[in-house]
């Protein structure tokens, strides 16, 4: 019986086949269909393989539980169409020129007016012996990966050990096989024939970076290494053996050497076919023949064949184009690619390699974190040319469409911190700037969709724009860009830090501990203008004591530090300064009290109890403040920070060691938590608190850090503060023990260090953060970005390296002369203060009682000034 | 070793280098980019070395607070001018001038200044006028 599609062919004047059910052929499809509203062309495909068109871009993530159908491309309805035939399993044999038809491998003889051949490519196989045992794969199709997936599973039954394998090629199919066998369980080695891993993609930088970050996910390397043999052990592949080093076990081995275009139906009808293999087109993708085109990874486009999906989609794009009647022609490809690779992202992007002359590289390396990025800048460093991203590739949508433009900014702004992605300073993208290059679309599609498409979110314009629908590396950008534009109001929030820096705090932050920079000398001759001011100056001096670098009043770092910082107590409203010695927890002996008394009395300070649990001392002048820590170091007392953006008081309420109600030591570990983080620089002030119930004495859910206990152990709870905007911690993790606790404290705090905004409390840090708590929590205790590590070993870097900051001072003659009163008269006491007695304690006089001339000043309360 | 010549408050027996310039200390007694209190005739002053090792003075007086803690402010530019912020509400002053650049939300007041001279690494004020 004649399909509805044979039918309707009577009646269609022009009847187009497509050889091979790829993804190329997939899109050829799609916008033929879209563009030909008239119906002047009817569509067969043939698929070889038992299925349609699916996404082979991400065909290992078969690997992580997908089914075969979760690959399909796109919607389904399109072979419900009645003009498009969709034949699985069926393989074209033949073409004949003279006659316009193809014959199938069934016997069936297809006439056409239009042929297309999409065949893509064969994994190709090097010519080593032992090439065919059993347990040798390739890595190209739904069916290769199913026998792998197979074949893997039944030896590990077999074996009773854990399964080895080894992948020959270390290019990008290589490492997304070896993570298919890292997937798989298997214990994996790459072997690559060049000196570095994806040596088409990343310089020698970028491969030392990827082979230290695939070796600690616990795949072996070995680069130049060529394979001379695979051994087999009654037909089943056994061992490796290579022109140099020692053999390798082997239960299964996968080639990944490249791709070799499927080009046979060509040659044997006489179509021209490169030197290398490959269909030759021209620009509008036709063939020797007229009536025959080529589209894919099979064609042979301006003498190479290009085996990405981008610039076959844009090849089947013009082949709908020319058949329709239109003239469109192949701009050139996009060689860009970004991979997630066993979790580590890769990317390489225009001029990769500084292959044209006179660019300036900017690298940033930093083997703890395993990142490598570059940048390949014009000789002027302002227009972009190119880069390679190892380790964190989230700048690569921002910068992808960048390339031969000017960036605007610091270069090294757009390589550093997950905050820019997309949101680099100065970025504006053009409106011709293609943004999706899979889809290629560019900045001025997706703000017309939104302005004049009526989009009001990110999946609308997807659906109408196609962009981020494919390998989905743009999506960053496109959110961006459709963020940006719906917010309609105009304004454009800076995140430059002032007028002497482009970055922001946690831009910055990165700068400096990448790059490794210790003084603001070097940061603002790299990254910044001018000399500096009352704004980024203490941040810079906080950045660097957040990353362990030594005293805040070392050498040149003395000058960045606001006054509290520079002396180390609270500037008072008249110029005289508080002491705040740690209390750790609230818990203070009575010879502790007795000698901040006897200390207060002395100096006939005004003394208080603050708001966090401990005792302020009040009216000390600059001169004053070394002989007053050097009795309260001599007292076992070391600084408490009230100064600092920096811890300041771990609260806690009486816990189970006295209250009825307790259920854990709440004293016991807010002085262990305070300890662990004093000292510990941050973006703004950092609270914390531990209750020894749910009663909530310690008002835990009021701290930047809540601690609260319960029977299996600690609740803990993020981002709450008093002050102008008061708010409630929120529930980050429940039932902790100690230890996971701790870690996770550490992560929190760190994490916040490192990313948040000048003055901004952990409570706006988690409310701005992209995908808020829930992002942060994946973070700390799941380490979704892979840097749990690195932040845990930031806060170890910490805990050893603290030091009470007052006993170095008192230490170094250098640093205590800045405590002098005037630097041509140290010993002489500035006469500026009046005070009066008030409840028995001094006090700052009033303008009035000034004038009045009623100052004590020391008389009758003994104080000695 | 620091040159101190002021050493007291009152105005008599200062040793002057010039009439009227008055030698404070040597350069090296102030720290790049940080200010220091100094006593010239019994009136503070805020001495600033900037970067390029200019040196200006101006009143220690911090005219928004009454505090006398200009010297204890952070050193930066604004643009081309070298400034100094008040430690106590971070008004923004030119050094050069004492014109302030930033009044945060008040009503702007000036420091006052007073010429200064290095001479072979000793830093010289012109006498300021007593009662400032
Ligand atoms: C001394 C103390 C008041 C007291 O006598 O009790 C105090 C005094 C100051 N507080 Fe406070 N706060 C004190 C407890 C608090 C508390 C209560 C607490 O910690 O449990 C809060 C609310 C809780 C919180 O922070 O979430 C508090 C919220 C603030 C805020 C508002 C913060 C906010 O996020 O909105 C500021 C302003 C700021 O930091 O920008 C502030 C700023 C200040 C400053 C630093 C203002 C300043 O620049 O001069 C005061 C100088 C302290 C000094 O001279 O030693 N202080 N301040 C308390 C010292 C605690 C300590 O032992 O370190
Ligand atoms: C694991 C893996 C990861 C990849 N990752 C990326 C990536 O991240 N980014 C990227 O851009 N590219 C990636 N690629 C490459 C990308 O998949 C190809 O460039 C793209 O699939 C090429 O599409 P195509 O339609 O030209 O060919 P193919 O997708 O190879 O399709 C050709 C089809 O034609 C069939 N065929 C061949 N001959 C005949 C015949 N005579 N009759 C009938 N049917 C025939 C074949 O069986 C095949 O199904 C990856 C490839 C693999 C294997
Ligand atoms: S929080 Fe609970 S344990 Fe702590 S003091 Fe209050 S009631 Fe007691
Ligand atoms: S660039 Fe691949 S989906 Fe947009």
């Amino acid at each position: 019986m004649p399909s509805v599609a044979d039918m309707l062919q009577e009646q269609s004047p022009q009847h187009l086949v497509v050889v091979g059910g790829g993804m190329v052929a997939r899109r050829l499809i799609d916008a033929l269909r879209a563009r030909d509203e008239a119906g002047q062309w009817s569509v067969t495909l043939l698929c070889e393989e038992p299925r349609a068109p699916y996404d082979r871009v991400a065909l290992t993530s078969y690997f992580t539980g997908r089914h075969p159908e979760d690959l399909a491309l796109g919607g389904q309805d399109i072979w419900d169409d009645p003009l498009v035939t969709l034949k699985r399993g069926v393989k074209a044999d033949s073409i004949d020129r003279a006659a316009r038809t193809v014959t199938t491998n069934g016997g069936a003889v297809l006439p056409y007016d239009a042929l297309v051949l999409a065949t893509g490519s064969y994994a190709a196989v090097p010519p080593v012996p032992g090439k065919d045992l059993r347990g040798a794969f390739v890595y190209r199709t739904i069916d290769d990966v199913a026998d792998l997936r197979a074949w893997v599973e039944k030896r590990r039954d077999e074996l009773d050990r854990p399964v080895r394998g080894a992948v020959v090629g270390g290019g990008l199919l290589g490492l997304e096989a070896a993570g298919a066998l890292r997937a798989l369980e298997v214990e994996t080695t790459v072997v690559e024939f060049a000196q570095r891993l994806m040596p088409l993609q990343v310089d020698d930088g970028g491969g030392a970076a990827l082979k230290r970050l695939i070796e600690s996910l616990g795949v072996s390397v070995r680069a130049s290494t060529a394979t001379s043999r695979i051994v087999g052990d009654r037909g089943v592949v056994s061992k490796m053996e290579f022109s140099e080093g020692e053999p390798l076990d082997v239960d299964v081995v996968i080639f990944a050497v490249g791709v070799r275009p499927r080009d046979e139906l060509a040659r044997d009808c006489g179509l021209d076919v490169g030197e290398r293999g490959g269909v030759v087109v021209d620009d509008a993708c036709a063939t020797t023949d007229p009536a025959i085109w080529a589209i894919g990874e099979v064609a042979n486009i301006g003498g190479r064949c290009l085996g990405l999906v981008a610039p076959g989609y844009t090849m089947a794009e013009i082949v709908a184009d020319r058949l329709l009647g239109g003239g469109g022609t192949f701009p050139g490809a996009d060689l860009s690619t970004k991979l997630k690779l066993l979790g580590v992202d890769v990317a390489s992007f225009g001029d990769a390699f500084a292959e044209e002359p006179g660019g300036l590289e900017v690298v940033i390396s930093d083997p703890v974190a395993g990142v490598y990025k570059k940048l390949v800048m014009s000789d002027d460093a302002r227009t972009l040319r190119g880069g390679i991203l190892v380790g964190d590739a989230t700048a690569y949508a921002a910068l992808r469409p960048m390339v031969g433009r000017e960036l605007g900014g610091d270069p090294a702004a757009y390589l550093l911190g997950p905050d820019t992605a997309g949101s680099a300073p100065g970025l504006d993208l053009p409106e011709d700037a293609t943004v999706c290059s899979c889809n290629n679309v560019t900045a001025g599609e997706i703000r017309c969709s939104v302005t004049e498409g009526g989009c009001t979110d990110l999946a609308g314009v997807k659906a109408c724009t196609k962009a981020g629908t494919s390998c989905g590396s743009c999506l960053p950008l496109v959110k961006k860009l459709v963020t940006t534009e719906l917010e309609k109001s105009g304004v454009e929030v800076s995140s430059a830090l002032c007028e002497h820096f482009d970055l922001s705090r946690a831009q910055l932050f990165d700068v400096v501990r990448v790059q490794g920079l210790t003084t603001f000398s070097e940061i603002i001759a790299t990254h910044g203008r001018g000399r500096g001011c009352d704004i980024c100056k203490p941040v810079i001096g906080s950045i660097l004591a957040s990353l362990g670098t030594g005293h805040i009043l070392e050498g040149e770092r003395a000058s960045l530090q606001d006054t509290n910082d520079h002396v180390m107590a609270n500037l008072q409203k008249d110029g005289s300064y508080s002491v705040v010695p740690r209390i750790p927890g609230g818990e203070i002996t009575p010879e502790g009290l007795i000698a901040i008394g006897e200390v207060a009395k002395e100096f006939g300070l005004y003394t208080k109890i603050t708001g966090g649990q401990r005792i302020d001392l009040f009216g000390a002048r600059i001169d004053q403040l070394p002989a007053v820590w050097k009795r309260l170091v001599d007292n076992g007392f070391e600084s408490g920070h009230a100064y600092g953006k920096s811890l300041r008081t771990v609260k806690s309420c009486v816990g189970s060691t006295w209250c009825r109600y307790g259920v854990q030591d709440s004293v016991g570990l807010a002085i262990a938590l305070e300890l662990r983080y004093r000292g510990l620089r941050s973006p703004h002030k950092l609270k914390l608190g531990v209750s020894g119930c749910a009663r909530e004495c310690a008002e835990a859910r009021g701290k930047d850090v809540g601690v609260i206990a319960t029977d299996n152990g600690w609740n803990l709870y993020v981002g709450g503060n008093g002050g102008f905007t008061p708010r409630h911690a929120q529930l980050l993790a429940e039932d902790l023990d100690t230890d996971t606790l701790v870690r996770t404290i550490d992560r929190f705090l760190m994490y916040y260090v490192r990313t948040a905004d000048r003055l901004q409390r952990t409570a706006a840090w988690v409310e701005d953060h992209e995908g808020g708590l829930d992002a942060i929590r994946a973070v700390v205790l799941e380490d979704s970005l892979g840097i749990a590590a690195d932040l845990d070993a930031a806060v170890a870097v910490h805990v050893d390296s603290y030091e009470d900051e007052w006993a170095a001072v008192l230490s170094d003659p250098e640093k205590l002369r800045r405590f002098g009163s005037f630097v041509n008269a140290p010993d002489v006491a500035d006469d500026s203060f009046g005070y009066v007695a008030e409840r028995g304690q001094p006090r700052p006089a009033t303008p009035e009682e000034r004038a009045g001339g009623v100052l004590i000043a020391g008389t009758t309360l003994e104080v000695r000034r | 070793m620091s040159i101190r010549v002021a050493t007291d408050q009152s105005t008599e027996g200062l040793a002057t280098a010039h009439s009227e310039w008055i030698g404070v200390c040597s350069l090296d007694d102030l720290a790049p980019e940080r200010g220091a209190a100094a006593l010239v005739g019994g009136v503070q002053l805020a001495l600033f070395r900037t970067f390029d090792d200019s040196v200006y003075a101006v009143q220690q007086r911090d005219p928004f607070s009454g505090a006398f803690v200009m010297s204890r402010g952070i050193v930066g530019t604004r643009g081309a001018a070298p400034t100094v912020a008040s430690p106590m509400y971070k008004q923004v002053f030119d050094l050069r001038t004492g014109e302030c650049l930033d009044a945060v939300g008040k009503e702007p007041v000036p420091l006052a200044v007073w010429p200064v001279e290095v001479r072979g690494g000793v830093v010289f004020v012109a006498r300021p006028e007593v009662g400032t």
